[in-house]
């Protein structure tokens, strides 16, 4: 019951033409940019965080204009799988699958359509999931002490690679490589300047929005330059569209699975390590063991595409739920959402549920209404969504450059900012070619001082004793899910992705979510 | 091979983290950690990692002729020099050349890169700057 009026309270604050309007404007962006091969969910929202810091948006607007873009982003990645069999995002690439070759006999329409309609069952059930589960985890979470927030940050970083890491030597190389950053700057508890070089711009430390958006967005337009490649100024004309609506017997047959998939997605987006990629490949591998007696899936079946848009939108949501209520993000996207958070200067955890409630509760009504739109959008307009398409990334890469040089410029006014960015965007681009993941960096810098002044904190409050880290059950209880979630991927991580890329060809370097 | 290079630079980059570490001058006022400790954690970290990357390494990624390495090494010489001509020529003229560079280079013609390169620059001057009111470098000619 409380719930529901904290939920009442939330619509209150998201239902004003502003924040409306910024919604609309985020799912739109957020669909175009999940369509668009190339630019993913964290690529997009990466390159709009500086640009709603600087125009000034409080909080709750900015928050509600980012996770619209989020939300928008999960639903476009689908329109370039299904029409041109290029996953417009990692987590898409498993509707490639059985949407292509539905748009191939002649059903892009449906295919589309149905997908729309599998993505916000799979979104809206997992808002919900939201609300009931992220409360429940708050409770648990303001148990914690300092040892045990030590300890569930390395927890986070130990399984930020993922069950389908194939090398956890460069996850855990990434991570510390993104910590070390943080740590540039002035110590916070005793004054004294570190790794600065007597370099007067360092002091205030490295601004993790210069290292986002410079190892994300810079280092695409690297690649892109690479490769040169014109294989995403596909054709889309050559294929009809089709029907639009699906049928009402299609939704009925399709029903059980997207119910069933929104589960199984909604626990691997909550579960650290999986985030949304596993979320659409468990939940198409399921369906398929469970319903495909025919063998239709991979030829078109529409199950086969309801399953994993289901399954990757609520692993979307389901991920909400540690960045909202522990303030550690279990994938790249809410990684990239937590830095939204940190530059709002709002710290995301327990307390915030209960401090600054309107930000919490406003931004899942946001999360409703967005939803909302976004099923209204991208069924009637999917057409002007294909039609972005066609834009070619030689005209894109550009706009997106620019885009990012503007939103950094904008929030400090200085040429090293842009240069460091630069510096990151080289750095992001050999990295990616190295196969080192970038999320652990970017979530190295947001966490690295959080993680030190906990460890800190821990050891001063046992008068220097260390084994005060160890101390609780609680804690070695984390401990031990840290080392088992990093070795685990050792063991079996390589046949899990051998199966995925087996199942989709993989995209080079494209940023795990 | 790449990846070995690739480890030792980690290592060495991990060495000098670590000394630049134990350099830190403390101040007379710290607590039990002291800000060295956890800086020393993490470059034994990085050291572990880029050690194991060295041992184990992954087969080489596909790297790019020289030609390509000189495309990407020009455009991070036009982005450095656009970082810094910015304040300089003004947002709307750098904006344009950088745009109407990168446009050329990733295989426009030359005359529609010139054409979508001041496009580039106009639209997001209109959008961010008239429209959204955001300060954009200001250079000897006002935009």
């Amino acid at each position: 019951m409380e719930t529901l009026s904290s939920l009442a309270d939330g619509f209150v604050i998201a239902l004003t033409w502003q924040n409306l309007l910024l919604a609309l404007l985020g799912c739109f962006l957020g669909t175009i940019m999940g369509a668009l091969p190339g630019l993913g969910p964290s690529n997009g929202v990466a390159i709009l965080i500086p640009l709603a810091f600087t125009l000034g948006l409080g909080a709750t607007p900015a928050l509600i204009l980012l996770t619209s873009v989020y939300y928008g982003a999960m639903y476009g990645g689908r329109i370039s799988s299904i029409l041109l069999n290029i996953p417009g995002d990692e987590p898409a690439m498993m509707t490639c699958l059985d949407g292509y070759p539905m748009a191939q006999k002649g059903r892009a329409g449906e295919a589309l359509s149905l997908s729309g309609v599998a993505s916000f069952v799979g979104s809206f059930l997992a808002t919900w999931g939201l609300i009931l589960l992220a409360p429940q985890l708050v409770k648990i979470a303001l148990l914690f002490g300092p040892a045990e927030y030590f300890a569930l940050f390395t927890l986070a970083f130990a399984t930020l690679g993922g069950v389908a890491s194939t090398n956890q030597a460069k996850t855990a190389f990434a991570a510390a490589l993104g910590i070390g950053l943080a740590t540039v700057g002035v110590d916070t508890q005793t004054g004294v300047p570190r790794f600065t070089f007597g370099e007067v711009h360092l002091y205030d430390g490295i601004d993790f929005l210069v290292a986002i958006v410079g190892l994300f967005a810079l280092s695409e337009v690297f690649l892109f330059l690479e490769h040169r490649h014109g294989k995403a100024d596909a054709d889309t004309s050559k294929i009809t569209i089709g029907r639009l609506m699906p049928s009402f017997s299609l939704l009925k047959s399709c029903t059980p699975t997207m119910l069933r998939t929104s589960f199984l997605g909604f626990i691997a987006g909550v579960l650290p390590g999986a985030g949304a990629s596993l979320g659409s490949f468990i939940s198409y591998t399921f369906e398929k063991k469970l319903v495909d007696k025919e063998g239709t899936f991979g030829t078109g079946d529409p199950r086969g595409v309801a399953a994993p848009e289901a399954g990757n939108n609520a692993a979307a949501g389901g991920a909400l739920v540690p960045m909202l209520a522990l303030g550690v993000p279990g994938s790249g996207t809410t990684a990239v959402l937590l830095a939204v958070l940190l530059a709002l200067n709002i710290t995301p955890g327990p307390l915030l549920f209960t401090q600054q409630p309107d930000v919490v509760w406003g931004l899942i009504a946001a999360l409703f209404i967005a939803n909302f739109m976004l099923l209204l959008m991208n069924i009637p307009m999917i057409g002007l969504f294909t039609r972005v398409l066609l834009i070619p990334p030689r005209i894109l890469m550009p706009i997106v450059a620019m885009v990012s040089f503007v939103g950094i410029y904008g929030i400090s006014g200085s040429s090293f900012d842009l240069m460091v960015m630069v510096g990151f965007g080289v750095a992001g681009w050999v990295l990616r070619k190295l196969d080192v993941p970038l999320v652990p960096i970017i979530l190295g810098t947001l966490l690295g001082n959080a993680m030190e002044n906990n460890l800190r904190r821990a050891i001063t409050i046992s008068n220097g004793d260390w084994f005060a880290l160890i101390d609780s059950p609680l804690s070695v209880a984390l401990w031990s899910l840290a080392v088992i979630g990093f070795v685990l991927p050792i063991l079996f991580g390589k046949i899990l992705k051998a199966r995925m890329r087996r199942m989709a060809k993989d995209e080079e370097g494209s940023i795990v979510d | 091979m790449s990846d070995r290079v690739f480890g030792v630079v980690g290592l060495l980059l991990a060495i000098g983290y670590a000394w630049a570490a134990l350099i830190i001058e403390e101040s007379f006022l710290s607590d039990a950690v002291g800000p060295k400790a956890f800086p020393l954690i993490i470059a034994s970290v990085l050291a572990l990692a880029s050690i194991v990357i060295i041992l184990k390494p992954d087969p080489s990624p596909h790297w790019p002729s020289f030609l390509r390495f000189m495309e990407v090494g020009a455009a991070i010489v036009v982005m450095l020099l656009y970082a810094n001509l910015l304040p300089v020529l003004g947002f709307v003229i750098a904006t344009a050349f950088a745009a109407t560079y990168l446009t050329w280079r990733l295989g426009s013609g030359p005359i529609s890169s010139v054409v979508s390169g001041c496009a580039t620059s106009l639209g997001i001057y209109a959008v961010f700057h008239l429209v959204l009111g955001l300060s954009l470098a200001k250079g000897p000619l006002g935009f």
